[in-house]
């Protein structure tokens, strides 16, 4: 059974000029301490004093609670222009005491972050940042064009079992995952078509309006924002982690880039494998729109897949692929990028992670606008 | 598997840890070498030559530049001024094709190993001999396994970095940066993290290689027992001052250096590093 403990308590006695602090109880961290103003006040009612001696004989016990607390008294002194005595204080405290006097101070303290600094010096250093991330972005790109390049001249170095390794956790292991999404984007938007095509006896349409929001945009959509979170973050965690292990660091210095090594072949997998799962998610998408049509709707399955046959063109279906194609690359583009920026700690890889997430699908969303202009401007939509 | 390298144990002591093969000329030479990480300054003035078949050591206390001295080295951080000759090629000057295949002339062993965690042990060395000879894959796999032979760990190659423990992970670094029989073989740490018998026994695999194979070794260590078992000659790189302050044997500057410091670092007197 433990001892039940003395609660630390403080006394300030005076005489002829002298005050002497007195502690007693326990001292430790884990008990209620008495605040330094209270000592402060005591110091500063006491009348005409130029010395301060502390008394620790009826101390039971102390830690560096106590520590700490007499290293703030001696600053009070200081203020002050107090005399300080440590003589009445254990051997072992003032020891400690002495101890952290004695270590000079390496540090500057110019690392330390400014607090509140100022609209302007947000602006500014927001201003910069944003100029070097643009500048490595630009960097990546550049470096990107240049590994395709020497992809295409057979000159690339990465390893095919990589790139199959890859293909297979991109591509079929998203079936299950892009294929519910799928199917249930489509039962929504059967279910939305249905409830307003109905008051006009149109039901029919529903194969249409599922059947080309699917085709030309919403297949590939859901299938590029699956891989973001699915595969771009796996990226970006897995080339990230890599460079806290120094790993990138060693295929450099092999003379092995790592824009071939490890981005070169996320990239092919992904710019092949996201418009095969676009097409896939068309056709969940298309049975999710079929479902509601026929069970909720009353239509025959022949007639409403025939009613999204005809609805359908070759331009639309070319639409979807080329935006799931440049998804595919936004996705991957993200993910390796963000990876090669992470830095060296755990908690680099988690924000690399994050912002691998983020940037694809802002891109993306950026992406589907500006390709939906330039179909319309084209003529293909 | 238990954490201690059972490996280890069978690995064979060397009967003489002095060394048998000859001095050379001084094939990596540097001249007024300044480093440094965005607006933080490391390093500067480094001029200084490692020969043929030495093992030299880099040392200094912690945060003092020597990881960083070896970034420049092995070709991932250009100095902010004066070159770095492999041979008679400036490093930092050449175009980078010609850097990589200079670099490829270096054999790296990381702190922590640097394995590649998705691939096997096997693999990994592989993964140099693939990218850079027509070797038949059958004999590729033949010299990965002989080079992990060579660090005590015949029979691991189906193993992943995982699997194995911190000290067999730098042995497997080795082997992997022995890969393409390189002219230099940079260790950052060797000891760092091992216990000392482990520490010991990289050591002496470090001197055998060296006396096997001519190689040319650059140690970066703090650790004094290490440095006084292998050093031929070293470098002595001061945090405060951000300069070397002393070139030469470890022996005689822990005996005879003019330099204070150097000898309070090497003599384990923390009072005369503060005066020095």
């Amino acid at each position: 059974m433990t001892q039940p403990t003395v609660p630390p308590t403080l006394d300030l006695r005076t005489r002829a000029g002298q005050a002497t602090l007195a502690f007693a109880g326990t001292w430790r961290l884990t008990e209620r301490l008495p605040r330094l103003d209270a000592a402060r006040r005591l110091i500063d009612e006491a009348p005409d004093i130029d010395r301060l001696a502390f008394d620790g004989s009826a101390l039971d016990d102390w830690d560096t609670g106590l520590v700490t607390y007499i290293a703030g008294l001696e600053q009070v002194c200081r203020e002050r222009n107090l005399q300080c005595d440590a003589s009445g204080l254990p051997q072992g405290l003032t020891k400690l005491l002495t101890m952290a006097r004695t270590v000079p101070q390496t540090g500057t303290g110019a690392h330390k972050m400014d607090a509140s600094p100022s609209f302007l010096a947000r602006l500014g250093s927001d201003t910069m940042d944003l100029v070097q991330s643009t500048g490595e972005i630009m960097e990546f790109f550049g470096e990107g064009v240049i590994a395709f390049k020497r992809f295409l001249h057979g000159r690339a170095r990465f390893r095919q079992s990589d790139l199959w390794v890859i293909v297979q956790e991109a591509g079929a292991d998203a079936l299950p995952i892009v294929g519910l999404v799928s199917f249930l984007v489509g039962v929504i938007l059967g279910y939305i078509g249905d409830q307003q095509l109905a008051e006009f006896g149109a039901q029919i349409y529903v194969a249409d309006l599922v059947g080309l929001a699917t085709v030309i945009q919403m297949g590939a959509l859901i299938t590029a924002i699956v891989l973001a979170g699915r595969t771009g973050a796996a990226f970006a965690a897995r080339i990230g982690s890599m460079q806290v292990n120094e790993e990138i660091d060693a295929l450099r210095t092999l003379g092995i880039s790592p824009m071939e090594f490890l981005v070169l072949p996320r990239m092919l997998a992904l710019i092949a494998m996201t418009p095969l799962l676009a097409i896939y998610a068309d056709l969940l998408g298309i049975l999710g729109g079929a479902f509601v049509g026929t069970v909720v709707g009353g239509i025959t399955l022949s007639a409403y897949l025939t009613q999204t046959q005809q609805a359908i063109g070759w331009n639309h279906i070319i639409q979807g692929l080329i935006a799931a194609t440049v998804y595919g690359a936004i996705v991957a583009a993200s993910g390796c990028l963000r990876g090669m920026q992470c830095g060296r700690s755990a908690a680099a890889v988690g924000d690399a992670t994050t912002s691998a997430v983020v940037t694809a699908i802002v891109f993306i969303v950026i992406a589907a606008a500006v390709l939906t202009i330039i179909f319309d401007a084209i003529g293909l939509s | 598997m238990s954490s201690a390298d059972q490996p280890d144990q069978a690995a064979p002591a060397p009967a003489d840890l002095a060394r048998s093969v000859p001095r050379g000329e001084p094939h990596v030479r540097l001249q007024g070498i300044a480093l440094g990480y965005g607006d933080t300054l490391v390093q500067q003035d480094l001029t200084f030559d490692i020969r043929r078949g030495d093992v030299f050591v880099i040392m200094g206390g912690s945060g003092c530049g020597k990881s960083t001295v070896m970034r420049c080295l092995t070709g991932l951080l250009p100095p902010r001024s004066g070159r770095v000759l492999i041979g008679e090629e400036s490093l930092w000057e050449l175009p980078p094709d010609a850097r990589s295949a200079v670099m490829r002339r270096n054999g790296v062993m990381y702190q922590g190993g640097a394995l590649w965690s998705s691939m096997t042990l096997e693999e990994n060395i592989c993964l140099p001999l693939e990218q850079y000879t027509s070797l038949a894959p059958a004999q590729i796999r033949a010299i990965a396994d002989y080079k992990l032979a060579l660090v005590g760990l015949a029979g691991y190659g189906d193993y992943y970095p995982a699997e194995i423990s911190g000290g067999m992970r730098k042995r497997v670094g080795v082997a992997r940066a022995m890969a393409l029989d390189p002219d230099t073989l940079y260790f950052d740490e060797p000891s760092a993290g091992l216990d000392p018998l482990s520490a010991r026994r990289l050591d002496e695999l470090i001197l055998e290689l060296r006396d096997s194979l001519g190689t040319s070794m650059v140690v970066i260590t703090h650790e004094l027992d290490s440095i006084f078992t292998i050093a031929d000659d070293a470098v002595f790189l001061d945090a405060d001052s951000k300069t070397m302050l002393a070139t030469g044997n470890p022996r005689e500057l822990r005996d005879h250096s003019p330099i204070a410091r150097v000898r309070a670092f090497l003599n384990r007197e923390p009072g005369l590093m503060d005066r020095g």
